[in-house]
């Protein structure tokens, strides 16, 4: 028999339905619907698409090296207007309406991380193993499904609006068998009756214009059918008077099914590829990412307070400027992790040092953690995963080691 | 299978035409491809050197107004040379359409489009919005149909290019002007993106060290939104270069070094490797039949990068006429698709004003997944179906397509005869039903184009 993912759910479905094998494994329950996901905790994962440089990010100022890597166009510190955040590290200006977060606990960072992707350096590459969560090894290829999917896969019986993938490109990270909801706030498809039903029957044969079309169907009923109660002014609709900038209305649409029924959301926030001009390019892109984590805390409300929100880039970047005021693709990074359920005002690192001799090839941030373990620790203390779960399905070959004490 | 007349329309054209006939097949399809360029005649694009009278004016602007020194009227001129960018982004949106409609040797919109992918550029400036097309018109156009190195050499050597893989801006670590200006330095972005995307494909023999000295021997390679390009000796890295084991360059610096490096990433079997993969899943199948991706890489190499006989090898394998269809088109593609299906010609199109243009076509495209000129990255648009095919996406499409006739204002065919126009033989049982069943004419076209059938190709 294998392990389920989630004891205490399988016990249910096994008393409800008196299945004697293992739920997790069976596909005969189908029919099976369930409300919601078997816990109650909210996780959103934000892939930072480009390469966010974690070391202008999460500035460890407290390195008496970092100032003869970053000596020509970026400072750092209090003297660049960045918070101390431990007494070691700073953060960059552009996050600083994200300080009440982090005063309040709510807002932490894990740094020197990066996925075992090295040496090419490719965005391309480094974000399909982000969110592949596998297929490291040389000559081993990349899981065609995404680790947030694979996760999902554990539990059976899911709707597909436990789980959102939300804008327009197609999230490597939550594709896989598990249902999964795909949508872009504004979108609608309005059809007559008539229409509808001959749309159905031209694809009935092919399943991937089939099953697209159902789940549109199915999400505009739902959007149309909460418009129609007098749902607050939050509908991710396309009613709204004035509309907001792209982030934020994923960030208000993502907020908007998370108060209810859909317990994973993720999306990409792009920008972050600063080869040069590093100052303002990151200042901008940095501001999208305090803006969607703002407007989904307002979203939210109560709800916040059993939220995790990861924010991931697939590598970091070089650690001294290079000649246009920017930096090249290096490899360890940073992450943020937000949200009331996070246990905050910490930077979880072993800091490697920037000393010339610490830099992996002399050149890059080395990376102590695999980033991977702080998304399987989230899992693991968010919604009670089995570490062996979380090790050999949905992070294959991970050893989350020491790391822990992410969530509250 | 020999590719039949509408399979060869669809697959490897712009989709079928009430008023244009299917090419004959694969033979008739490169007889068109070797003739002249009529479409490049018919909708004329202008060369990137056109912008430079604009883009230097705006420079004279912008730096009397850094002086303080910039009058209300200069300052209203500026706006104005902006807001003729954009508007002509749009314009030019509308002759990429115009030829995919009228074309008779719709082959070469396909493959300037396939290899204007390979080569993505996104424009980052507000002076540069309309030239990426003039970059396809400059240095992939001519091309398609000649030699790989020298598109490689015309992509590499294009202002766009340069600007956008911030080659512009790097700078030899021991050159004459780091010398002078210690702040700046080496950019590897370009060198990177060179042998990752362009060549030998990421899965290529080629290491972090590589990437770092072909970075230094591009240093050197010069051009920018007001300037044509031109190798800066004096922004050049001294001293020889060791990129996949050869040595290149001296001590003093030379483009014909570039060239050698070029000539010689262009000839790499990792490089037809790569090409012939991806050739293979644009035109025929996400998982292509090996034989055909054996077959296009021994031609590449064979014929020393024709890529007019690499892409005949595409045409006559017997992959090429295989169905079903796999591929999903693109959201471009399926726009100009139907377009053509329903008639329109490219002087009608060509007639929508600007704000058309953005209502019907540039929207509705980024709403689909791909907003014009701008992917996310240097590795373009996605190939794979399920990129295209989600709820979001395909609700897009529908939409659209249900809109032409209230939106448009398009004359609906009847449906039943337009399944046919638009399909031949390819048109399943269902869809054919759907066309006769449909309660308007604009409902039953509207099915016909969200139809799988000619979704795929």
């Amino acid at each position: 028999m294998e392990r389920s993912a989630f004891p205490d759910r399988r016990r249910f479905l096994r008393n409800a339905l008196s299945l004697g094998c293992s739920a997790a494994a069976s596909p005969l329950l189908t029919p099976v619907s369930l409300a919601s996901a078997p816990w109650d905790a909210r996780l959103v994962v934000i892939i930072l698409r480009g390469g966010m440089d974690g070391l202008d990010v999460v500035q460890p100022y407290g390195d008496r090296n970092l100032a003869g890597l970053r000596d020509r166009s970026l400072g750092f510190g209090e003297a660049a207007g960045a918070a101390d955040l431990d007494g070691f590290f700073a953060l960059h200006p552009a996050l600083a309406p994200l300080l009440p977060l982090w005063s309040a606990g709510e807002l932490a960072f894990a740094h020197a991380v990066s996925t075992p992707y090295r040496d090419k350096r490719s965005h391309f590459d480094g974000q399909d193993l982000l969110e592949a969560g596998t297929g490291f090894a040389p000559g081993v290829p990349v899981a065609k499904d995404g680790w947030l999917n694979r996760m999902l896969q554990q539990v059976p019986g899911l709707e597909a609006e436990t789980a959102f993938a939300i804008g327009r490109d197609n999230l490597h990270l939550l594709k896989g068998s598990a249902p999964v909801a795909n949508w872009a706030p504004g979108t609608d498809l309005s059809l007559s009756p008539q229409a509808e039903r001959l749309l159905k029957m031209v694809y009935a044969e092919d399943p991937q214009f089939r099953d697209s079309a159902a789940e549109a169907l199915q999400i505009t009923a739902r959007l149309e059918a909460a418009r129609q109660a007098g749902a607050d002014a939050a509908q991710g609709g396309t009613s709204r008077p004035a509309p907001s900038p792209g982030h934020v209305r994923v960030a208000e649409f993502a907020a908007d099914w998370l108060r209810r029924d859909t317990r994973i959301a993720a999306f990409s926030i792009n920008g972050w590829d600063t080869h040069q001009g590093q100052k303002s390019g990151l200042a901008t892109a940095l501001g999208r990412l305090s803006d969607t984590i703002l407007t989904m805390r307002t979203g939210l409300g109560p709800v916040w307070q059993k939220t995790a929100v990861l924010a991931m880039t697939e590598f970091g970047r070089t650690a001294r400027e290079n000649g246009n005021k920017g930096t090249d693709h290096g490899t360890g990074g940073a992450m943020m992790l937000a949200g009331g359920a996070v246990r905050g005002g910490v930077v979880h690192r072993l800091w490697p040092g920037l000393g010339e001799s610490d830099l992996y090839a002399g050149r890059d941030l080395l990376p102590t953690a695999d980033v991977r373990s702080y998304a399987a620790a989230t899992m693991r203390e968010l919604m009670g995963l089995d570490r062996q779960v979380l090790e050999r399905a949905v992070f294959p070959g991970l050893d989350m080691a020491r790391i822990g004490g992410v969530i509250l | 299978m020999t590719l039949d007349p509408t399979l060869a329309a669809i697959r490897f054209g712009t989709g079928r035409a009430p008023h244009l006939p299917d090419p004959a097949g694969a033979d008739a399809m490169l007889a068109a491809l070797t003739g002249p360029d009529r479409m490049a005649v018919a909708h004329p694009v202008p060369s990137f050197a056109s912008i430079y009278p604009a883009t230097r004016e705006i420079a004279e602007i912008d730096a009397a107004r850094r002086a303080g020194e910039a009058t209300e009227e200069a300052l209203a001129r500026k706006t104005a040379l902006v807001r003729g960018f954009r508007a002509q982004q749009a314009e030019l949106m509308a002759v990429a359409v115009a030829r995919g409609l009228d074309s008779t040797d719709p082959l070469r919109e396909r493959l300037t489009w396939f290899w204007a992918d390979h080569f993505t550029v996104v424009s980052k400036r507000m002076e540069t919005r309309s030239a990426a097309q003039m970059y396809v018109e400059d240095a992939i156009r001519p091309h398609v149909t000649g030699r790989f190195v020298d598109m490689l050499t015309a992509v590499a050597t294009h202002p766009m290019m340069l600007l956008y893989l911030d080659q512009h801006q790097s700078v030899g670590p021991h050159s004459a002007v780091a010398r002078k200006r210690p702040g700046l330095g080496l950019n590897e972005n370009f060198a990177r993106e060179l042998m990752e995307l362009h060549t030998l494909g990421v899965d290529g023999p080629y290491t972090q060290d590589d990437v770092r000295e072909l970075a230094e021997l591009l240093a050197g390679m010069h051009g920018t939104h007001r300037t044509t390009f031109v190798y800066k000796t004096q922004r050049a890295e001294p001293g020889p270069e060791t990129v996949l084991g050869r040595n290149y360059g001296r001590r003093e610096p030379k483009f014909e070094d570039v060239e050698r490096v070029l000539e010689d990433l262009a000839r790499h079997p990792a490089t037809a490797r790569y090409i012939a993969q991806k050739l293979a899943v644009h035109f025929v199948s996400d998982r292509p039949d090996p034989d055909l991706v054996a077959t296009l890489e021994h031609r590449f190499t064979e014929s020393d990068g024709d890529l007019l006989e690499v892409t005949r090898a595409l045409l006559t394998h017997p992959a090429a006429g295989l169905r079903p269809m796999e591929k999903a088109k693109p959201p471009f593609d399926f726009v100009v698709s139907s377009l053509r299906a329903l008639g329109m010609q490219g002087r009608d199109f060509r007639a929508l004003d600007v704000a058309a243009l953005r209502r019907q076509v540039l929207t509705p495209l980024a709403r689909m997944g791909q907003p014009w000129q701008a992917p996310d990255g240097p590795d373009g648009w996605p190939e794979a179906a399920d990129a295209w095919i989600t709820p979001q996406g395909l609700a897009e499409r529908i939409t659209w397509a249900m809109g032409l006739e209230r939106l448009w204002g398009l004359e609906m065919p009847d449906p039943r005869d337009f399944v046919r126009t638009a399909l031949g033989d390819v048109a399943g049982r269902e869809t054919l039903l759907a066309a006769r069943a449909a309660e308007t004419r604009g409902e039953g076209v509207a099915l016909v184009l969200a139809s799988p059938e000619f979704q795929r190709r």
